[in-house]
């Protein structure tokens, strides 16, 4: 138990450092949000520092940063200049579709990564292996921004699929079965494409782990005893290849993230990414700093998950 | 079958193509910000050999392109003149090194036809003279910008792992920062709070920049690593009592040994790069018209009509393809190597 405290009180002492570290950079850069203001002519000079007096713009940066956090205690995250209301209810619906998104794609990424991974390490060096392999590496040298795009075509050339976006017109007539079918169907490609991204990686670290443990004494013996292949390798080496995947599961998080700022982009999926993209030409700066945090917050769970998983996985982790 | 431990073959393709880019003036046919406002999106120029009249040319030559009547961006040739393709011809002015100028390119053909190897885009700019010279930004971008990453990293690692004790608390602690956030994420929010609206000289400067600094960490904990460990070698420790200056076990024994991690490091940190600035200038946030690398090149994709129907719009994409393979089989083999030795 005293373990998982100290997870958290490290992550929130990281989210902690995140939105110091992102307001020491705000401090840093030129301009902000009024400064664009200031060519329009109908907008006199007084009027801008009101403005900027009013947002506490003008205020010294620890000023500006304690305002800041109580507005985080109070769970509004600071003022969004461009859609004048708090940051929090903005982030939170972006939030649940950047979720929709990347909690399948880590799903299926895995789900496919491991037989794959688990059957190329069993016949190291084979026919099936190599092919594995050379597909695999093709895959890692296709930019995820190339397959997005072609997902993009075909869809668009078929018609099968719908492109962009999250949900069709006249989406709230339809029943919940129907409603489920429109979201599944938008959510395909976006899926298959951060599913493919990410999928490389992860299959080459299964095998690598998987022919690591294959080559140790115990499985030896096992296989001296008579134990069936396909029982060894998801009985014997697959669990004790576990603990490097487990922490694995906790990093391909945040490359996740990363992929899915620019899928979503591509396909105007309405997640965190066209959110951030948006306030970055807009200088919508609370707006970017929450979505820092949010994305930096996913990140921190998904380690505490992996963490909480390689608890169960390893007595001995527990017995410490 | 390709033996992954190979490190000549990776090397020689990115020799090739980095030869490619880098000599994008004279392989060009044009400069890479002329026009063409009657011919946006041409096809892909087809070379003949047979005119109309079933006679042979030994010399090859193009047609010139007529509008498709009713359509916008749709072309017929124009059979009835042969505009032969000439090799060494003057054209654009470029720059070759410095304030060394020239005009002789490798091929061209007589005007008003235009040779446009991988068609055209939407301004009737040749995408084969876009392609290389946006090699010359997206290429060099990832690179300088990984060699950043990696003297910082350097530096900060070195001293992280050889001082120890609070330097070593404040620099790793600072690293698990920079590493706890999603990159791109992180690139983003970088690149939101500097000017947006600049010469994309200074959009490369400080692309580079942005994304070399954002990058330091993993490789300072890689360094810092094998300082650590090598710090402790009985050689070193004998070296420091015989009186040796903390330069001089630097140079001599520490940093010898980080070598083989840089170099992988870089082999994997350059194609991440490369892509950081695609993906940058793909959403307009990085070199900006009419400079062209291969992130704002594929911008246009971004519209369906172009998406749809140019398909050589992708081929800065998928030209790509063969420079990320060409690293991660050389990160492979270095990775190999250093475990064998």
């Amino acid at each position: 138990m005293r373990f998982f405290l100290c997870r958290i009180v490290h992550g929130a002492f990281l989210l902690v450092g995140v939105s110091i570290l992102s307001f020491a950079m705000i401090e840093l850069a030129p301009g902000d949000f009024f400064a664009e203001m200031r060519l329009n002519p109908q907008l006199s000079a007084e009027t801008l520092a009101g403005l900027r007096q009013q947002y506490g713009l003008d205020q010294p940066l620890p000023v500006r940063y304690l305002h800041w956090a109580r507005s985080v205690a109070r769970g509004e995250f600071g003022f969004s200049f461009a859609y004048n209301t708090p940051v929090a209810p903005l982030l939170w619906s972006r939030a649940r579709n950047t979720l929709l998104l990347t909690v399948p794609a880590v799903l299926f990424a895995w789900l496919i990564a491991v037989p794959i991974g688990v059957g190329s390490a069993a016949r190291q060096g084979k026919w099936g292996d190599r092919i594995a392999s050379s597909g695999i590496t093709a895959l890692l040298a296709i930019p995820e921004l190339l397959l997005a795009l072609g997902f993009l075509l075909i869809s668009l050339r078929t018609g099968y699929l719908p492109t962009g976006g999250m949900l069709s017109v006249g989406f709230s007539e339809l029943g919940w079965w129907e409603k489920f079918k429109d979201v599944t169907a938008h959510l395909a490609i976006p899926v298959a494409v951060l599913t493919l991204g990410s999928l490389p990686i992860l299959v080459r670290h299964v095998r690598a782990t998987m022919l690591e443990v294959l080559q140790s004494p115990f499985i030896n013996a096992a296989r001296a005893h008579g134990i069936s292949s396909r029982r060894l390798l998801f009985r014997h080496v697959l669990p004790a290849a576990l603990n490097p995947l487990i922490s694995l599961f906790g990093f391909s998080i945040a490359g996740l993230l990363s992929a899915s700022l620019l899928v979503e982009v591509v396909v105007s999926w309405p997640g965190l990414g066209p959110l951030l993209f948006e306030a970055i030409l807009g200088r919508d700066l609370y707006v970017v700093i929450g979505a820092i945090l949010f994305s930096t917050m996913f990140l921190v769970v998904g380690t505490l998950v992996s963490d909480l998983l390689l608890f169960a996985a390893d007595p001995r982790i527990r017995a410490q | 079958m390709i033996k992954t431990s190979t490190i000549s073959l990776p090397l020689l393709l990115l020799g090739f193509i980095h030869l490619m880019v880098l000599s994008a003036g004279f392989l060009s046919p044009y400069d890479y910000a002329s026009q063409n406002r009657a011919l946006p999106f041409a096809p892909p120029t087809t070379i003949h050999f047979i005119d109309s009249h079933g006679e042979w040319h030994f010399r090859p030559f193009v047609y010139g392109l007529l509008d498709q009547p009713g359509s916008f961006g749709f072309y017929n040739e124009d059979r009835k003149h042969v505009y032969p393709v000439r090799f060494f011809v003057n054209g654009d002015e470029y720059k070759v090194i410095g304030n060394v100028t020239s005009h002789l390119h490798l091929f061209g053909v007589t005007e008003p036809a235009r040779i446009f190897l991988i068609g055209a885009d939407g301004y009737g700019r040749d995408q084969f003279s876009r392609l290389l010279f946006g090699g010359q930004i997206s290429l060099f971008a990832g690179l300088l910008a990984a060699s950043l990453s990696l003297v910082v990293g350097l530096g900060f690692g070195v001293v992280a792992g050889f001082y120890g004790k609070w330097t070593d608390e404040i620099i790793m602690r600072l690293a698990e920062l920079f590493l706890a956030l999603p990159w791109l994420y992180l690139l983003f929010a970088v690149r939101a709070f500097l000017p947006l609206h600049i010469s994309p000289t200074a959009a490369f400067m400080l692309l580079v920049l942005v994304i070399g600094l954002v990058g330091w960490a993993r490789p300072a904990r890689l360094v810092r690593g094998i300082v650590l460990s090598a710090k402790e070698r009985n050689y070193v420790l004998a070296g420091r009592n015989f009186g040796a200056s903390d330069l001089y076990l630097l140079r001599c024994h520490i940093l010898p040994q980080t070598v083989g991690v840089v170099l992988t490091q870089a082999a994997l940190l350059i194609p991440q790069y490369i892509m950081a600035e695609v993906t940058l200038s793909f959403l307009g946030l990085g070199v900006g018209e009419p400079a062209p690398s291969w992130g704002n090149m594929l911008a246009s994709l971004q519209q369906y009509h172009v998406l749809i129907s140019y398909w050589w719009m992708f081929i800065p994409g998928v030209a790509l393809i063969p420079v990320f393979l060409s690293y991660f089989l050389l990160a492979n083999a270095l990775q190999k190597r250093l475990r064998l030795g």
